[in-house]
């Protein structure tokens, strides 16, 4: 069987082992080098670079941020080759936009770097989906989704992930969703009562096996219909 | 090499001449990933190209949790894979958002619940590089010692229950056994055994009382006995690694891709640790190795777990070796409680006290992300703060999410019986996964 080569990690960073970060600043401090080389590259694109406790912030604009994202990913010089997370936040001020946020760390260089793009609250929620240079992408952008309502576009697969695929409540970790639920507890226990508890596939789970032919009938005319199962 | 082999390979000792355990082909493509050998022609010729559906969970063993994993088999083989997770969701990360930080710290007990007190960590230092806050020597030193300690933990939870799933019975006895003497000491510390909530912005909840040290140094005199005992029945056990080697394989830039961390992508030969790459808590200054896997499979993952429980207990004894003496909590009224008999008898004391649990401590306008090297993998708390008590936004990066979006890349191909193993190599923790 093949073995591997062993990675190692921080092998084009200079200096010695890295050290636990001391007396961090709040605003200032040393801005990550890859901050400098976005903004050369992409210009205008890059609206703001921000260091804030010793982490870099760089807003970019959210028609080039897939751009930035891929170039961060295969420059040489850069090779951001590891998504940590995709988030987004929604300030409790409603006049600022909703901002995605991406934590990408480059093992080689041992670097970290947040990328933030903003997203107007009046127009759609729709930005670039980097699945396809980050498979790691996959799960964190349904959740995203999921959470915020945010279309992630290019995405194969944007469905519901935590929540399940019939919940018409909204998108909770949204500020306008109260925190007990849109629905009356009534309400919520109406819906799982009506729930339809024999259909435990999706639609698409059962097409794909031949189970869905040995379904009884009704129920296979409810699926055809699109009701949704509940999970 | 057909999948058969290794059915041979159960029979044989599972050594070769040097006396290692031996490794299995796994059938690859041109591509390098793993496949399913097509089955030779004739044989069960009815069964042909029909293929079943199978689900498994939500409500199983096997599935450690609340995990529901949906099924495409043809015959004993998994085309594809469809997991379903959510189960568990109970909005944490929107509740933090109406909770000051100290709230806070009790509900990262109740995501990965058998890391607590390494969640209270992370989540301490997230926020109190949120504050502004450097903390002192002594309270590092038992942050380190609690970190480490439900490593161990952590890493004989799944052991055990790892051993379960494969067949193997009295492993899990052993682990669950050390893992008690692990929760007593932390009930002596922090009085709970479980539910943690050890840390406070600024310092920890309880200093360790008396005593407690030796409980700690007895701990990891006696602990590596335990573990050469699990070693000498599993790691050259033919069964063992039978069922183990050559599954779920990952390569190096698949597991990176991926977003694979903590020992998943260290058994793919990526020695990427947070404790050494990104240090955290002086870690750059304890003596330690990162082990690393070169095969990718599940019985690497397995060896680097085991071996990071060694290094685990080298820590916690230089640890012990160099807590010093000195304040826990930093020296700041607006963040720290009284102490109560204070609260109780001074006025200024009492002023604070109730500005501190009533107001809350507010960090200045900001954000911050700190990575802490779970058990499980890179473990994140990004918080956004605007300037009130309360953050605007609390985000859990769970390291077992994201390895456990990986799974059907791992288990397509492979036999049903592999699943298990495969899903259980992933350590998963069904809390933390749905939140």
């Amino acid at each position: 069987m093949s073995q591997f080569e062993v990675v190692q990690t921080g092998a084009s960073a200079p200096g010695g082992p890295p050290v636990t970060q001391k007396n961090l600043p709040h605003r200032g401090g040393e801005a990550n080098p890859s901050a400098k080389a976005l903004q050369d590259k992409f210009r205008s694109a890059v609206t703001r670079v921000e260091v804030i406790w010793g982490e870099t912030i760089v807003y970019v604009d959210p028609t080039a941020v897939h751009e930035a994202i891929r170039w961060l990913h295969n420059d040489p010089s850069q090779r951001y080759d590891f998504l940590s997370d995709v988030t987004a936040v929604e300030y409790r001020d409603a006049e600022i936009p909703i901002e995605v946020v991406w934590h990408l760390r480059s093992l080689p260089f041992r670097r970290f770097l947040r990328i933030k793009s903003q997203l107007e609250k009046g127009a759609p929620l729709e930005i670039d989906s980097v699945y396809d240079i980050y498979r790691a992408a996959d799960w964190l952008e349904r959740e995203c989704y999921d959470m915020f309502g945010i279309r992630f576009v290019g995405h194969p697969d944007l469905r519901r992930l935590l929540m399940w695929e019939s919940y018409k409540e909204g998108y909770p970790l949204r500020k306008d969703f109260p925190l007990r639920g849109r629905f009356s507890r009534s309400e919520q226990l109406r819906q799982a009562l009506a729930q339809n508890p024999e259909a435990r596939y999706s639609m698409e789970e059962l097409t794909i096996a031949d189970a869905f032919a040995e379904l009884p009938e009704d129920m296979r005319e409810r699926l055809n219909k699109g009701e949704r199962t509940g999970e | 090499m057909s999948k058969r082999t290794i059915e041979v390979e159960l029979s044989t000792s599972g050594l070769d001449a040097q006396g290692r355990p031996q490794r299995v082909p796994l059938v690859t493509n041109d591509g390098g990933t793993a496949v399913a050998l097509e089955p030779p022609p004739g044989i069960e010729p009815d069964l042909e190209g029909e293929h079943m559906l199978i689900n498994i969970g939500p409500q199983h063993p096997a599935t450690h949790g609340v995990l529901r994993l949906v099924l495409e088999l043809d015959g004993e083989t998994v085309v594809r894979c469809i997991p379903h997770i959510g189960y568990l969701h109970c909005g944490f990360e929107k509740i933090g958002e109406y909770r000051q930080y100290n709230q806070i710290i009790c509900w990262t007990d109740r995501e990965d619940y058998l890391n607590s007190i390494g969640n209270n960590v992370t989540f301490a230092l997230g926020a109190e590089r949120l504050f502004g806050i450097e903390i002192t020597e002594r309270c590092k030193v038992l942050r380190v010692i609690a970190c480490e300690l439900s490593r161990i933990m952590s890493h004989l939870v799944w052991l055990g229950t790892f051993c379960i799933d494969i067949g193997a019975f009295t492993p899990f006895l052993w682990a669950f056994q050390r893992r008690e003497e692990i929760y007593r000491l932390i009930e002596k510390w922090v009085g709970a055994r479980l539910t943690t909530t050890a840390t406070r912005v600024g310092g920890m909840a309880a200093d360790i009382p008396s005593g407690w040290m030796d409980g700690l140094r007895q701990f990891t005199r006696t602990f590596p006995h335990t573990l050469d005992e699990i070693d000498r029945v599993l790691t050259r056990n033919a069964i063992w690694v039978g069922r183990t080697v050559g599954l779920g394989v990952m390569t190096p830039e698949e597991a990176v891709n991926w977003g694979l961390s903590g020992p998943m992508l260290r058994a793919s030969g990526v020695d990427y640790d947070v404790r050494k790459d990104f240090p955290y808590l002086d870690y750059e200054t304890y003596d330690f190795d990162v082990p690393v896997g070169t095969n990718g499979d599940v019985y690497d993952r397995y060896l680097v777990r085991f071996e990071e429980m060694r290094q685990s207990v080298r820590i916690l004894q230089q640890a012990a070796d160099r807590l010093p003496d000195g304040p826990v909590n930093i020296d700041d009224p607006r963040i720290i409680l009284p102490p109560k008999s204070k609260a109780t008898s001074e006025m200024e004391s009492m002023i604070h006290h109730f500005k501190v649990v009533m107001e809350g401590p507010r960090p200045p306008i900001g954000e911050s992300y700190v990575a802490n090297e779970s058990p499980k993998g890179e473990k994140g708390y990004y918080m956004v703060s605007d300037g009130t008590a309360k953050p605007v936004r609390w985000r859990i990066r769970p390291p077992s999410f994201v390895n456990l979006a990986a799974i059907p890349k791992m288990v397509e191909g492979h036999l049903l019986s592999d699943v298990i193993a495969i899903n259980a190599s992933i350590d998963i923790v069904m809390g933390e996964i749905d939140r």
